[in-house]
């Protein structure tokens, strides 16, 4: 036998082993848990760095712009949709419909990342519909997928929510690098535009430097931000923050998480972790917001699915559409598990951000 | 959905064997899975399409056809394709002759770029060079004091802007050469700002500052995560500033990474390195052919059997040996194993990279405070109950509680485990054979041979 194949077999035995052992654990009720998770917030740790309330005064508007244009998805993706009608032009000027025009129409929609199981189910459909309603037309089989990919985006309620009494809390989640922060730094902008009184809970403690980013833009958009030092424990900051809002009279409590990749079950678990904290207060947290970036393959929905299973998100912001990146796995995301996209980012100011629109968006993609 | 490709094939092939020979018919219908299979990890469409019409001619010719089993021949040719086209040196940079060598990391926001470049002084300074790290990303709030912070850790200097001084990415890289002369550093590694590639203000500030600083590596700092718009993104980034190689981060996801076969393809210049967690020590090498596995959906067995070359100790591995061959695997064989184990890495990550692992362990993250407390309770027999744990009765397992701080259900959990434990290794010692393993780990360990 080959001693590196035994060694292999060895170690392989002993993974086994130790991963039986870990789940087995794992699966037993809770007498364990408590052994696990470290000091609860309520209760905290006299040794860990305590998190600090800052007030920080709004700035003074830099330069008075005369009126805040609010951009809208149409215009930010004008240019990104030019250069797509190509393919569609193509299809409608073939005079009839082949094998070729459902090939492009799936090519189409697989580039623009819907991915392979959304793709079939909606050409299928599209199929079914030119077959049955006789359609000769090439430039109408394009509509007809339009209004398909519309209709999958339809019939679902964006709007954030809002508490009925104290502070509303939207927690924001995702991986690594998707735009977190800078999400938050819009949606806080607008909502101290509306008149809101804004905290900010900087709960990402493990990303160097990632509360200084999130209080840059607290005193950009004139929010107040909840922090502790790096490294410290973040359910004590979203504990803090929570106290905070509710003394101070706050509308609206943003909750920033560090990104972590969906398959690291510890952090997970930490995030878990984080949301029983809000939901100690009833009816406080109203939205669980995945941020997902546009350009994120067929992963945005294995993403997804275990956010959802883990602390059961309740739409997904996409960001970063003003590039060339279509974001098209948001199809795939609200098709298989039906969460919607609630508002899209756009840029790198606080004012970037918009709302989403099933009909631009389906125009946009091609 | 993420079936290994094999598995995908299975259904294919089954009805073949009786026949033999590949029809054309046959060859399409192998041709729309791996096409899809290719979809599902990311590939860009066009990358597959240029791929598949290069497999359907190797797949028509005499060594498929010959074949005995077709399907091996057939996977074993992707495998080949993918690992020839993601090809090209690794995990090394070019030096200049002249020092400083100057790094500049270039790529979209949230690419991992910051990271990349503070993973990446760790790696070089390791190797006995004087690092320099530039602060040019001035336009996410705090991304300068992200570096410093990084910088600090790995403790490399970072140049950067004055906080109350202009904020000029252009003027910061080029006061960065100096300062790198003034320090004697032969290294320097530019962190610029993500920007989307069709930022034409961004992108001149890119030339810009590749023009004063004029790398010796341009590196693309590419999300493993990224879809079809990963080609987008190298053309543009690559016709722009010219690109010398890519990094690719977040790999300890479970995306399968076609971005690295799309962007490889279309920039031509070789994956250097991959970001493979959130600590700084974690960055590799690139290796084609584990990247090849991995977008085929089978396991990463040569990064394994690599990490078990250079850690395991031979000694131990021989004293493993011999217990195994006698069938006496006793808890202390069970302890130095699992030491050996750990050296190679955190026990989740070595699980992911076992191929056919049962899901839910491959989908399990291992706390390695629980591995401790099992270490632990061993730790807290005595050598005699180690060796026969049979005549641990009630009173020594209190004691093995109290002495490792558990609590005797798990020292009766580990027990029972490791009894199962001892089963398998009966098991695998008892046949010596390779069915039974399979059953037992639901792993083709077929895989393990042939990559070795």
């Amino acid at each position: 036998m080959d001693p590196l194949l035994l060694v292999l077999i060895v170690a392989l035995v002993v993974v086994l082993g130790i991963g039986g052992l870990v789940i087995a654990r794992r699966s037993r009720p809770d007498v364990d848990e408590d052994l696990r998770i470290p000091a609860p917030p309520t209760a905290p740790d006299p040794t860990a760095p305590a998190p600090t309330v800052e007030t920080v005064e709004p700035e003074t508007e830099p330069e008075t712009e005369p009126e805040r244009v609010k951009p809208r998805l149409r215009d930010r993706l004008g240019k990104t949709r030019a250069a797509f009608t190509g393919v569609f032009a193509g299809i409608a000027s073939r005079g009839k419909i082949d094998d070729e025009t459902w090939d492009d129409l799936e090519e189409a929609l697989i580039l623009a990342d819907v991915g392979v199981p959304t793709t079939t189910k909606v050409i299928d459909d599209v199929r079914a519909r030119v077959s049955a309603e006789k359609v000769s037309d090439p430039a109408r089989v394009v509509e007809l997928l339009r209004e398909e990919l519309v209709m999958l985006l339809s019939g679902t309620d964006r709007s954030l929510g809002r508490a009925e009494a104290g502070p509303t809390v939207w927690m924001f989640v995702g991986v690594n690098g998707v735009g977190k922060t800078t999400s938050i730094a819009k949606l806080a902008q607008r909502e101290v535009d509306a008149g809101h009184r804004v905290v900010l809970a900087a709960a990402d403690t493990f990303r160097a430097a990632a509360a200084e980013q999130l209080a840059t833009w607290a005193t950009r958009t004139g929010s107040e931000i909840v922090r502790g030092q790096d490294g410290a424990d973040p359910g004590s900051i979203v504990f803090d923050a929570m106290s905070a809002a509710s003394t101070r009279g706050a509308d609206v409590v943003l909750v920033d998480t560090a990104g972590r990749l969906h398959n690291k079950v510890n952090l997970m678990e930490e995030l878990k972790k984080l949301r029983r904290i809000v939901d100690r207060t009833e009816g406080a947290l109203q939205e669980v917001l995945l941020v997902v970036d546009a350009s994120t393959g067929q992963n945005g929905l294995a993403q997804a699915r275990q956010f959802a299973e883990t602390v059961d998100i309740t739409g997904v912001i996409l960001t970063k559409l003003d590039g060339t990146a279509k974001g098209g796995i948001v199809l795939a995301i609200q098709s298989e598990l039906g969460i919607p996209v609630k508002v899209v980012g756009v840029g790198e100011t606080a004012d970037d951000l918009i709302e989403f629109d099933a009909e631009e968006f389906v125009a946009a993609l091609f | 959905m993420f079936d290994a490709l094999s598995d995908r094939f299975d259904g294919i092939f089954s009805r073949l064997r009786s026949r033999g020979k590949l029809t054309e018919a046959d060859i399409d219908a192998v041709a729309r899975e791996i096409r899809l299979a290719l979809l599902e990890a990311d590939v860009n469409v066009k990358v597959v399409k240029a791929l598949i019409s290069r497999l359907k001619e190797r797949a028509n010719g005499a060594e498929v056809q010959k074949s005995l089993s077709p399907a091996q021949q057939v996977i074993k040719i992707v495998h080949e394709e993918l690992i020839t086209t993601l090809g090209g040196t690794s995990g090394k940079l070019t030096m200049s002759p002249k020092p400083p060598t100057v790094v500049m990391m270039c790529g979209l926001q949230g690419a991992g770029k910051t990271t990349a470049a503070g993973k990446l002084a760790r790696q070089l300074k390791g190797q006995g060079l004087q690092v320099m790290l530039v602060a040019a990303d001035l336009q996410r709030p705090a991304a300068v004091e992200q570096l410093r912070v990084l910088g600090s850790r790995v403790d490399v200097p970072v140049w950067s802007a004055p906080d109350d001084g202009p904020q000029d990415a252009v003027e910061v890289a080029r006061t960065a050469l100096d300062e790198a002369a003034r320090l004697g550093r032969n290294v320097v590694i530019v962190d610029t700002a993500g920007r989307l590639q069709i930022d034409t203000e961004l992108m001149l500030e890119l030339k810009q500052v590749r023009d004063v600083v004029n790398p010796t590596n341009t590196l693309l700092v590419v999300d493993a995560m990224t879809g079809q718009e990963a080609v987008n993104v190298a053309t543009a980034f690559d016709e722009a500033v010219g690109l010398d190689g890519v990094v690719l981060t977040k790999i300890d996801g479970d995306a399968r990474g076609g971005a690295a076969l799309s962007v490889k393809e279309v920039v031509g210049k070789p994956i250097l390195f991959v970001g493979t967690g959130e600590k700084l020590e974690d960055f590799e090498p690139f290796h084609p052919d584990r990247m090849a596995s991995r977008i085929l959906g089978m396991g990463d067995v040569l990064t394994l059997i690599e990490k078990a070359e250079a850690t395991f100790d031979a000694d131990v591995a021989q004293r493993a040996q011999e217990s195994l061959s006698s069938g006496q695997f006793t808890l202390e064989d069970f302890l130095e194993q699992m030491r050996q184990v750990r050296k190679m890495g955190p026990i989740g990550n070595i699980m992911k990279m076992l191929p056919g692992m049962p899901k839910e362990m491959k989908n399990a993250e291992v706390d390695e405070g629980e591995i401790n407390r099992i270490e632990a309770i061993i730790c807290s027999m005595t050598a005699a109950e180690r060796r026969d744990p049979s005549v641990i009765n009630g009173s020594r397992r209190v004691r093995i509680a109290q002495g490792s701080g558990t609590s005797t259900s798990e020292v009766n959990a580990l027990l029972k485990q490791f009894k199962q434990v001892q089963q398998m290794m009966k098991a695998l010692t008892g046949g010596g054979k390779r069915p039974k393993l399979r059953g037992l780990a639901g792993m083709d360990l077929s895989q393990l041979q042939g990559g070795n």
